[in-house]
């Protein structure tokens, strides 16, 4: 059994739809079902191996300047030109994939998981302590996300560790209160109290009975996390109060250089900001085809 | 209705209270002395005694609790101190950077009620056909974009358009105009950035809008309506669209605060001097009292509109009112 997003009960009927199913069943019937989620997939999946394998991929060095080379067109031996610097964009952009996948996802995952736990402990043990951490989650989703981050940057200071620091903290809380909600209403199902019966205890019950009734909205959010810590991390960097030079990263490629030549060498602005909107853009697809094969209030629609 | 209002107006100061302590608490977690980085910024040595004077300056030296209350205080009252970059008060730089990212923020709100809610309801209306596909995908790059990166290629656009008509390029004026003495100077400034940070806003509220309505047409009331004869449009305004609104009137609300955390950004573009800027500059000179009010500010702002949010849905829904 699962739960909504809002909490309900989704029927063993539905379950049956996505679950009791090998790996590969279940991937053949989600693109059937989802082909735009699945070409979100796939575009994610690229983007990632080309993010892992950048030193096999790369034509060049990243950070390797070419005075000979400054502001090249594209072109055959520099597939999307060259920037200020003559260094080679594509490789540049191969490279910010990585950085981009890394922060992207520790901030997602590390945030998701501390807010799955402290989410799901709140709805089990409920009152006084689910009162005040709802407070507190309170508080700090008051703080826009690119806020929270820049304040955490501004004590902390730049650079990729705390960018993904900056980064996590606000994703907890938004984790954490859908969860609970969610749990709330696991919560109210007899085997709970069937397992409470049988004396188990509390981390088991929390670990074995209740965070994996929560998993649908749990990966919902998730893959939405990695789409706003990726956007996160590049409009950080394109401040300067990101990843800082020479760590490849595609916000930091559109700073300075990308609007000072924007008329004489357009493809220094353009090819970065496609790497991040086509990345979250895939990240979104596949969230959203997710939601609608785990929601089942959507289903059928 | 009124003890709502009451109960409502009085759940604004807990979280306020409390992100009060939460950036009280990430401001004392700087590492090292402030006293230290301000003197210390010099290069050279400096008498001990100098950040004892320091610390009484800034009101250091005072208890924890004692200095909380006062900073709390401070902020009840619109005193955030002295600017520890300009010198000058926090609460002047901050009212003179205010108007342009309001008009912008609200420029943008309209651009997203005006783009989202039509284009949504016919999404909706058209559900699984191309239309419905192209607005769907429309909604997820907008979600998708990076509001700073389309600001860099409609500046290159514009840039490029007006060289090719008039041979010489133009750019939008960066210096701030009140609307009310050059309206036409003052618009084409905002309107780009709020395009801009309006694509996000407008691809949130579509995406509501398109779902609320799919939900609203399921309703028996809908079936109702049409059973009984009504025209289709005005089973759709009166009474889908009414009730359908209800959801985006949140994400409306709820988003308006997260526009001046994409102000931050968009302003760096357009080189706008707005208090997006503003934060990005306290940010980098490490000017912690204009980055505390500024922060404080935000979450204000964030409080306020949900508590409009709120008010508004009480008076929208009589069963929130009455419950």
């Amino acid at each position: 059994m699962s739960t909504t997003l809002d909490g309900r009960i989704a029927l063993p009927a539905d379950e049956a739809i996505v679950l009791h199913r090998s790996y590969w069943q279940a991937t053949l019937h989600f693109c059937r079902r989802e082909p735009l989620g699945a070409v979100g997939a796939v575009l994610v999946l690229i983007i990632a191996i080309t993010g892992l394998s950048a030193e096999l991929i790369a034509p060049y060095s990243p950070t390797a300047n070419d005075f000979a080379a400054m502001t090249e067109a594209p072109s055959w031996t520099h597939w999307l030109g060259t920037d200020q610097f003559g260094r080679d964009l594509l490789s540049r952009i191969i490279y910010g994939a990585r950085t981009a996948l890394i922060v992207g996802l520790t901030s997602a995952i590390v945030g998701g998981f501390a807010g799955l736990v402290l989410g799901v402990a709140s709805a089990y043990f409920g009152g006084r302590l689910d009162l005040v951490f709802q407070r507190i989650f309170d508080v700090v989703m008051a703080f826009p996300l690119i806020i929270m981050a820049l304040a955490v940057v501004a004590i902390f200071g730049t650079g990729v560790h705390n960018v993904i620091v900056a980064i996590t903290i606000p994703l907890i809380p938004r984790c954490a209160r859908v969860v609970r909600s969610s749990a709330l209403a696991i919560r109210e199902i007899p085997y709970v109290d069937a397992a409470r019966a049988c004396g188990y205890s509390h981390s088991r019950i929390i670990l074995r009975h209740m965070v994996p009734n929560v998993m649908a909205p749990f990966l919902i959010m998730l893959t939405a996390f990695v789409g706003q810590a990726i956007l996160a991390e590049a409009s950080l960097s394109y401040l300067g109060l990101g990843v800082q030079e020479p760590t490849p990263a595609w916000g930091l490629m559109l700073q300075g250089g990308a609007e000072e030549y924007a008329s004489t060498a357009p493809w220094i602005a353009i090819f970065p900001g496609l790497a991040i909107a086509l990345t979250v853009f895939g990240v979104s697809l596949f969230g959203d085809a997710l939601r609608d094969v785990l929601d089942p209030k959507l289903r059928e629609r | 209705m009124y003890q709502y209002i009451a109960k409502r107006v009085l759940l604004v100061f807990p979280t306020l209270i409390g992100a009060a302590a939460l950036v009280f608490i990430l401001m004392r977690l700087i590492p090292g002395d402030i006293c230290l980085v301000r003197l210390g910024s010099g290069g050279g040595s400096f008498d001990p005694h100098a950040i004892d004077l320091c610390h009484a300056e800034i009101g250091l030296d005072r208890p924890l609790i004692v200095q909380f209350l006062s900073f709390v205080w401070g902020f009840f009252s619109f005193d955030f101190g002295v600017s520890m970059w300009s010198g000058k008060p926090v609460s002047l730089e901050i009212l003179t950077r205010l108007p342009i990212s309001l008009e912008i923020a609200l420029l943008a709100t309209v651009i997203a009620i005006l783009i989202a809610v039509p284009l949504g309801t016919i999404s909706a209306l058209k559900q699984n056909t191309w239309i419905d596909v192209v607005v769907r995908t429309l909604a997820i790059g907008g979600i998708a974009t990076p509001s700073f990166w389309l600001g860099i290629i409609s500046i290159m656009f514009v840039l490029d358009i007006t060289n090719a008509i008039s041979g010489t390029p133009w750019m939008p004026p960066i210096d701030y105009v009140p609307i009310w003495r050059d309206p036409i100077r003052n618009l084409s400034m905002a309107f780009l950035p709020a395009i801009t940070v309006g694509y996000r806003y407008a691809a949130v509220s579509m995406r509501m809008t398109r779902s609320a309505m799919l939900e609203v047409l399921r309703e028996d009331y809908i079936r109702t309506a049409r059973a009984k004869g009504l025209i289709e449009k005005i089973v759709i305004n009166r009474h889908a669209l009414k009730n359908a609104l209800l959801p985006v009137v949140t994400v409306i609300g709820i988003e308006f605060a997260f526009l001046i955390g994409g102000l931050v950004v968009t302003e760096q573009v357009f080189n706008l001097n707005g208090i997006g800027r503003l934060f990005v500059q306290a940010v980098q000179n490490q000017d912690y009292t204009l980055t505390q009010a500024l922060v404080m500010l935000t979450v204000a702002i964030f409080v306020f509109s949900n508590l409009i949010v709120d008010l508004m849905y009480a008076w929208l829904d009589p069963r929130i009112r009455f419950a």
